[in-house]
């Protein structure tokens, strides 16, 4: 089971992520009350979702364009970002992109193939919450977020660059 | 020169721990080679062909006589007792291991220098032009602006995993020493009407399999922009740049395959959202990093020297060393000098221990103790006074630092190539040698004049072979080593990629190749013109008819 991470502390994941292949139905019977689905199934069936008793979140992955999830995003207690290898960093901007585009507020959770050593960076772009698998060491990655003492970069966490705080 | 503050030390000891912890994990098998792969590359560590290599960046290509003498050092105790200048202002160790590169880089900390993004798919070291701040007629010193792109790409934590390498080159000397138009971002560095300074932006230029000339998405970026732009720039390649084909994956590519105006229009999308955010520069900022790159205590001469002047009569030798190897300096009185390490028999860009120690000092004593390093694999003294130069030239010949080729024919580039490097397909330190030999009688080399010539051991063209006047590319045919010519190449400010000769030579044809290119080109210049201005008067056919006449 893998652990996860939430603003620095370890809690319980209670959500649910389907896969793409899954269907609405699958998702309205599903056993689990809070179910994350992923952007295409959200964009099709919003109304129905939304109608639902359940709580909604919604996972992009990778190759998902995250401006079409939109002002959507605002309404939703949980959005999950998808690295399916560790090397594939389109999820950052993504990351970057719902925080400071969209003004999404809520947990921002990764998922997928996430090591160690990209902890700090995702920290960084405004991700909140991690899933983290059981091959890294959880002290580890609680150490991880303070990788470094400092950034040079206007980042969604501090959006004040280094030079102006020098 | 930039001084590391307190946050710059810190942050410079926070990736040694991170790394030293992320080398001992891999040591004890927590991390897969595949996991461990870009973190080491990050910190500039390839395992290559015999050993692992460790790419070091020297920003800029500038460097203090401590920092150089501390790559010495470090060249005499975790290497062979000597290192390879990079086409990129780098430098490389070829025999380190890798148990000790923790160690390596906390003694390279020690000088403010390191390894931080030298390889893997991020943003690499910010190149510019080796004369930056002591160039005739100069638009703007780009070294601060360097600097501060340096700060803005070290750690940047949405661009770590982008989908390839990514490289900026900055430019504001009117002769583009940088090949500003081959990088990922090319910035060229202006001035509009009232004084003020801007950036022309070219994106999508690059070597490798896919040699392309960036396309200016942005005739005059305000300073206050630099940052923002570039920002949004990298989101929108880490977004829609292509991941499922390595060859494919560099911004050129994208920017092809758009077009530049839709890539402008993506770009200045993202923009007009941080366009006046927090990343905005201030002035403050900017005289900050100014302040670190004023002119050294200058003294006030005349720009004449009986002495040299006699000299130059007497000494044959020092004159083709003058002639070739110093130029003029914004100072009256002082002069740029290059020190080739071109020397025939030595590997392009090798220096040992002892000539970087060397070199250390005579930039202490001659020029205020800071040395520069070209992406032509040379070391320049940017600020040496007119009247030392005997001395200085008469040291430098002792220690193999004389050798008067600069921008002739034997001041070849050249990559490391099959003897070191995994990737290569073929040779290119012995082409460059016997092509050396066969030249290497300087008025020969006088008479051909200026002349690029530029050899890589594969498509990823670090010789840069695609803007060499004369270009030499190692491709593997059924096994065996052959070697493509391309003509034409340029990396100036007209730049222009080479075109291919014709069918691959074996390595024992290359000089007799070569030379018959140098006759066709000495039968048909005119007045002085150069090899490039005939070339593109007469074209590639006459070196073609001339080069495969023989095989008909």
């Amino acid at each position: 089971m893998p652990t996860l991470i939430k603003d620095g502390q370890v809690i319980e994941n209670t959500w649910v992520l389907i896969g793409k292949e899954s269907d609405l139905s699958s998702v309205l019977s599903h056993a689990s009350e809070q179910v994350l689905v992923p952007l295409s199934l959200w964009q099709e069936h919003k109304s129905d979702l939304q109608a639902s008793e359940k709580a909604i979140g919604v996972w992009l992955d990778s190759d998902d364009d995250t401006y079409e999830l939109g002002s959507d995003a605002l309404e939703l207690p949980l959005i999950a970002l998808n690295f399916p290898v560790f090397m594939d960093g389109r999820s950052y901007s993504s990351a970057a992109i719902l925080r400071q585009r969209i003004g999404y507020k809520g947990e921002l959770r990764a998922v997928g193939e996430i090591l160690r050593d990209q902890l700090f960076y995702m920290k960084k772009c405004g991700i909140n919450s991690f899933e983290i698998s059981d091959s890294v060491k959880l002290e580890d990655a609680l150490a991880a977020f303070s990788d470094f003492s400092n950034n040079y970069q206007s980042t969604i966490e501090d959006p004040l660059p280094l030079f102006r705080r020098r | 020169m930039y001084i590391y503050d307190s946050y710059d030390k810190q942050m410079l000891q926070d990736r040694i721990t991170q790394y030293r912890d992320q080398t001992k994990r891999f040591l004890a098998g927590e991390l897969s080679n595949e996991q461990f792969l870009p973190l080491r590359l990050q910190n500039g560590l390839y395992i290559q062909r015999l050993a692992p290599m460790l790419r070091v960046a020297i920003p800029y290509g500038c460097l203090s006589s401590n920092q150089l003498r501390k790559l010495a050092s470090i060249a005499r105790d975790y290497d062979k007792g000597y290192a390879h200048f990079s086409t990129r202002q780098n430098i490389q160790y070829n025999w380190p291991i890798l148990e000790q590169t923790p160690d390596l880089l906390a003694e390279l900390a020690e000088v403010e220098m390191h390894a931080i993004q030298t390889s893997g798919n991020c943003i690499r070291n910010t190149t510019t032009d080796q004369f930056a701040g002591v160039a005739v007629g100069e638009i703007e010193d780009s070294r601060p602006w360097c600097e501060i792109i340096r700060q803005w790409s070290t750690f940047h934590p949405e661009f770590a995993y982008l989908p390839r390498k990514f490289k900026i080159a900055v430019c504001g000397t009117p002769n583009d020493q940088a090949a500003t138009q081959v990088h990922d971002i090319g910035l060229y560095i202006k001035k509009n009407k009232d004084g003020e300074v801007g950036f022309q932006v070219l994106v999508g230029g690059g070597l490798g399999r896919t040699p392309v000339i960036g396309a200016e998405i942005c005739e005059f970026l305000p300073w206050q922009h630099l940052l923002t732009y570039l920002d949004a720039i990298m989101r929108v390649y880490n977004r829609f740049g292509r991941r499922d084909n390595k060859y494919k994956a560099r911004i050129k590519i994208l920017v092809k395959a758009i077009g530049a105006d839709a890539f402008r229009e993506k770009v200045e999308a993202e923009w007009q959202h941080d366009k006046e955010g927090p990343a905005t520069l201030s002035q403050e900022e900017v005289d900050r990093c100014k302040s670190f790159f004023t002119d050294p205590d200058y003294q006030t001469l005349d720009d004449s020297d009986s002495e040299i002047n006699a000299q130059l009569e007497k000494d044959l030798l020092f004159s083709h060393w003058m002639e070739r190897n110093v130029v003029a300096h914004k100072k009256p009185g002082y002069r740029i000098v290059t020190l080739c390490l071109k020397e025939t028999g030595v590997a392009p860009g090798d220096a040992s221990d002892r000539q970087m120690e060397f070199v250390a000092d005579l930039a202490e004593k001659y020029s205020f103790s800071e040395v520069r390093v070209t992406h032509e694999q040379n070391l320049v003294l940017t600020d040496v006074r007119l009247q030392d130069l005997y001395v200085l030239y008469q040291g430098c010949k002792q220690e193999a630092l004389a050798t008067p080729y600069v921008g002739l024919i034997n001041d070849i580039v050249c990559c490391p190539g099959g003897d070191f490097c995994s990737l290569a397909n073929a040779k290119s330190i012995p082409i460059a040698e016997s092509i050396q030999r066969r030249f290497e009688d300087f008025d020969i080399q006088k008479n051909i004049g200026d002349l690029t010539l530029n050899i890589s051991g594969c498509m990823n063209a670090c010789g840069h072979h695609h803007v060499g006047n004369i270009g030499i590319l190692g491709v593997d045919k059924k096994g065996s080593e052959f070697y493509q010519v391309t003509l034409g190449g340029s990396a100036d400010r007209d730049a222009a990629i080479g075109k291919v000769l014709g069918p691959s030579f074996a390595q024992a044809e290359m000089p007799d190749v070569i030379e018959k290119i140098i006759n066709v080109y000495l039968e048909k210049r005119q007045d002085s013109e150069s090899f490039i201005a005939t070339y593109n008067r007469i074209g590639i056919e006459p070196y073609k008819e001339k080069v495969y006449a023989d095989a008909d």
